[in-house]
């Protein structure tokens, strides 16, 4: 047998490591969207009217739009009719751990994120959402006596609608395209965080996000603003039951740095990708996540490790308007058996001295097909702009494939742009070498992967950076022969 | 400790060894000498098991053992070392974790506790001086950017660093200078003992002014056409391989 062919068949024997559901009663409404499921939705959350005015109109400009066929990604044509809109655990507003359900409690255990045990050793504060209302939330007081929001979407809507009501799209329009004007009609929940003034936000905020319902879509609304002077990082993970059917997944994530605002965000995604022999069943994630650098010396931080999904459409990307501003993007992505990723970022530099970084590191392997699609645009005011881009990629055998489009877009002379790419692959020969020395081609393809991967896990939170190396083992391993 | 029995291969269906019979000791250093084409990395990447690499007739064994039908990482463990003829580049893996991650895998298949990172260091600080490399080295990814020189004399590190039972050091020589040549002669010249043997492939007789073979084995069309002491490879040098044909 061929070494290629062994690294495919290899591939093939990997299940899903996290494939179990929780069965919890669920609310659920019947499949369907027309005004009236909007209606139900936004009741059933006791919103205000504005809030209903403002996802109808997102519906209607929705019906008038068409699905994006840009990406180089394929998949069945998604019927929106037999998606239902809404699905809530039944039991809601607890006080406590205590008066969680137990399933709930056990499905996090399972997926070694306890609760309580990150309260006790991690100091990380847990939005916990699960399907789409947030259930569980840790570290409230504490933040509070900072001055720290940090909630659920729905609560937010709740208790500062003022601050709902002036950034919500603010970032991200209902206009904006085809995914993010459904979210806008059908969202569910989310979070929200808001860092007042000067305030250093005295932990890492983080949400774990999970897939549930059967036929669910998930429709996440996530919006996080830092006032002058703050700094925020957030840790957004997930992982998600075994499925048969597809599961759509269309978040929004607007964030908003002000003067002299730091916002960090990461995210390790690792949703269902499909069924490792046929492609079938995995997660379709369309997600919309963008930032604004409003004010002058503000920074905004995407850093992304992304290994789940069968489909992954997703560009989180800053607007730099104020001068000085500075947005980062740092990604790994990885593609393995049926998995499609057209995956990047877009810098838009309005200010001057604006500085942007993106280093995108993509890992193919299987029959996985990986897309960078990157776009750097220098506006005519943003005077001493520069960007630097790196974007490599990794295969590992030879039926995968590597995209890459970066787009440059440059209307000020002063700009200083860098751009560099390769591709490369996981050589035989390299394997050979390690083999040679007593190393197993999964401990080699490790190796060279977290080699190749550093300049982004550098980037990470330390306890995500430890979660997100043994995640890439996870997603590669048996991807050689 | 190895073994070869009427070993017939080769690679891609092309059959290139046509009868290799060899019997190394332990603390014996046999030298093959052959030209290009002559079957040298064919015989070397059969016995460490690349991929590929066919056996169509014959056996391979080590310590007694049939290894034919081992892991190239299995061969490894059990104590068979390749220097490389042209050692592999992997960026982004610094060497330093690269032979770490060697070491312990050693040590755990031998029972042994794995090496933490203090200990590996003082460890391969005396190797490097064996070698005499500095120790800028162990930061730099394994191969990335490195001479000719500096890659082999890694290889002879990485020898130092594993104790193999059997070193095949497969056209070691080549690429390197005097200098070098010396440095990497000492280095294995000091690794031998009783127990460890050596399969020295060359092209040519200069390696062997450094290290001294105990027998020389002339490859030629995939067989062995003469052997002898190690006065066969000035002989040789002197007549060329066509005195042999």
């Amino acid at each position: 047998m061929s070494n290629e062919q062994k690294i495919i068949d290899d591939n093939l024997k990997k299940d899903y490591e996290y494939g179990f559901v929780t069965d919890i009663e669920s609310e659920t409404l019947p499949p369907g969207l027309n005004e009236n499921v909007i209606r139900i939705i936004s009741a059933k959350k006791e919103e205000p009217e504005w809030l209903l005015n403002w996802r109808l109109k997102a519906y209607r400009h929705w019906l008038k739009m068409e699905e994006p066929k840009w990406s180089k990604v394929v998949y069945p044509e998604i019927d929106f009719q037999a998606i239902s809109y809404f699905s809530a655990p039944k039991k809601k507003e607890l006080a406590s751990l205590d008066e969680v359900d137990p399933d709930l409690l056990a499905t996090y255990t399972k997926l070694g994120i306890p609760l309580e045990e990150q309260k006790m050793l991690s100091g990380v504060a847990v939005d916990a959402v699960f399907d789409s209302v947030s259930i569980a939330t840790t570290f409230k007081e504490e933040l509070k006596k900072a001055g720290v929001i940090f909630g659920s979407f729905s609560d937010a809507v709740k208790n500062y609608p003022e601050l709902i009501q002036k950034y919500l799209g603010s970032v991200v329009p209902y206009t904006d395209n085809y995914y993010a004007a459904l979210n806008s009609a059908v969202f569910t929940d989310g979070s929200f965080v808001y860092i007042p003034k000067g305030v250093r936000c005295p932990m890492e905020l983080s949400t774990y996000f999970r897939i549930n319902e059967a036929n669910t879509g998930q429709f996440e609304r996530t919006l996080i603003i830092a006032d002058e002077g703050s700094y925020v990082s957030y840790l957004e993970g997930c992982t998600a039951p075994q499925r048969d059917e597809n599961q759509l997944h269309a978040a929004v994530v607007e964030l908003v740095a002000h003067k002299d605002a730091t916002i960090k965000y990461s995210t390790v995604q690792n949703w269902y990708p499909g069924h490792p022999k046929t492609g079938t069943g995995g997660i379709y994630n369309f997600v919309t996540k963008r930032g604004i650098c409003l004010e002058e010396n503000s920074r905004i931080s995407w850093t992304q490790v992304e290994t789940g999904s069968a489909v992954t459409w997703k560009y989180p990307s800053c607007i730099l308007k104020g001068d000085n501003s500075v947005g980062e993007f740092y990604s790994v992505a990885v593609t393995n058996n049926f998995q499609q990723a057209d995956t990047g970022t877009k810098m838009i530099h309005l200010g001057k001295n604006t500085k942007s970084t993106i280093i995108s590191k993509g890992i193919s392997a299987g029959k996985g097909q990986q897309t960078y699609r990157g776009e750097v645009k220098i506006m005519k005011g943003a005077e001493n702009a520069r960007n630097f881009s790196q974007c490599d990629s990794i295969l590992i055998g030879n039926q995968c494939g590597a995209h890459t489009f970066p787009y440059i877009d440059v209307r000020n002379p002063s700009a200083k742009m860098e751009h560099e790419a390769t591709t490369s692959n996981i050589g035989e020969d390299q394997l050979f070498y390690c083999n040679q020395r007593g190393i197993s081609s999964d401990d080699a393809v490790s190796m060279i992967v977290n080699g190749f991967c550093k300049d982004v896990f550098k980037e990470l939170p330390m306890e995500f950076a430890v979660e997100a190396t043994k995640l890439m083992e996870v997603s590669l391993e048996g991807s050689v022969g | 400790m190895l073994e070869i029995k009427n070993l017939y291969g080769g690679v891609e269906g092309k059959t290139i060894l046509n009868g290799i019979n060899l019997s190394i000791k332990p603390g014996e250093m046999h030298a093959i000498m052959g030209r290009n084409g002559s079957g040298k990395s064919t015989l070397s990447n059969i016995i460490t098991g690349r991929d590929g690499y066919m056996v169509t007739k014959g056996d391979v064994l080590f310590n007694g053992e049939s290894i034919l039908d081992w892991s190239p990482e299995a061969r490894a463990l059990a104590g068979i070392f390749m220097s490389f003829q042209y050692p592999v580049v992997i960026p982004g893996v610094n060497n330093t974790y690269f032979l770490k991650a060697a070491l312990n895998a050693k040590r755990k298949n031998a029972g042994k506790k794995e090496l933490d990172a203090v200990g590996f260091l003082k460890l391969i600080k005396e190797k490097l001086k064996e070698v005499d490399m500095d120790p800028k080295y162990l930061q730099r990814a394994v191969n990335d950017g490195f001479s000719g020189g500096e890659k082999k004399r890694n290889e002879i590190l990485q020898m130092l660093t594993l104790e193999p039972k059997l070193a095949i050091l497969d056209e070691t020589d080549s690429g390197l200078d005097i200098d070098a040549l010396k440095i990497v002669a000492d280095g294995v010249n000091r690794y031998r003992n009783s127990n460890r043997s050596f399969l020295v492939i060359t092209h040519y007789q200069r390696l062997l002014n450094y290290i001294e073979p105990d027998f020389v084995h002339v490859l030629i069309d995939g067989k062995f056409v003469k052997s002898g002491g190690k006065e066969l490879a000035l002989e040789l040098e002197e007549k060329g391989y066509n005195w042999l044909e």
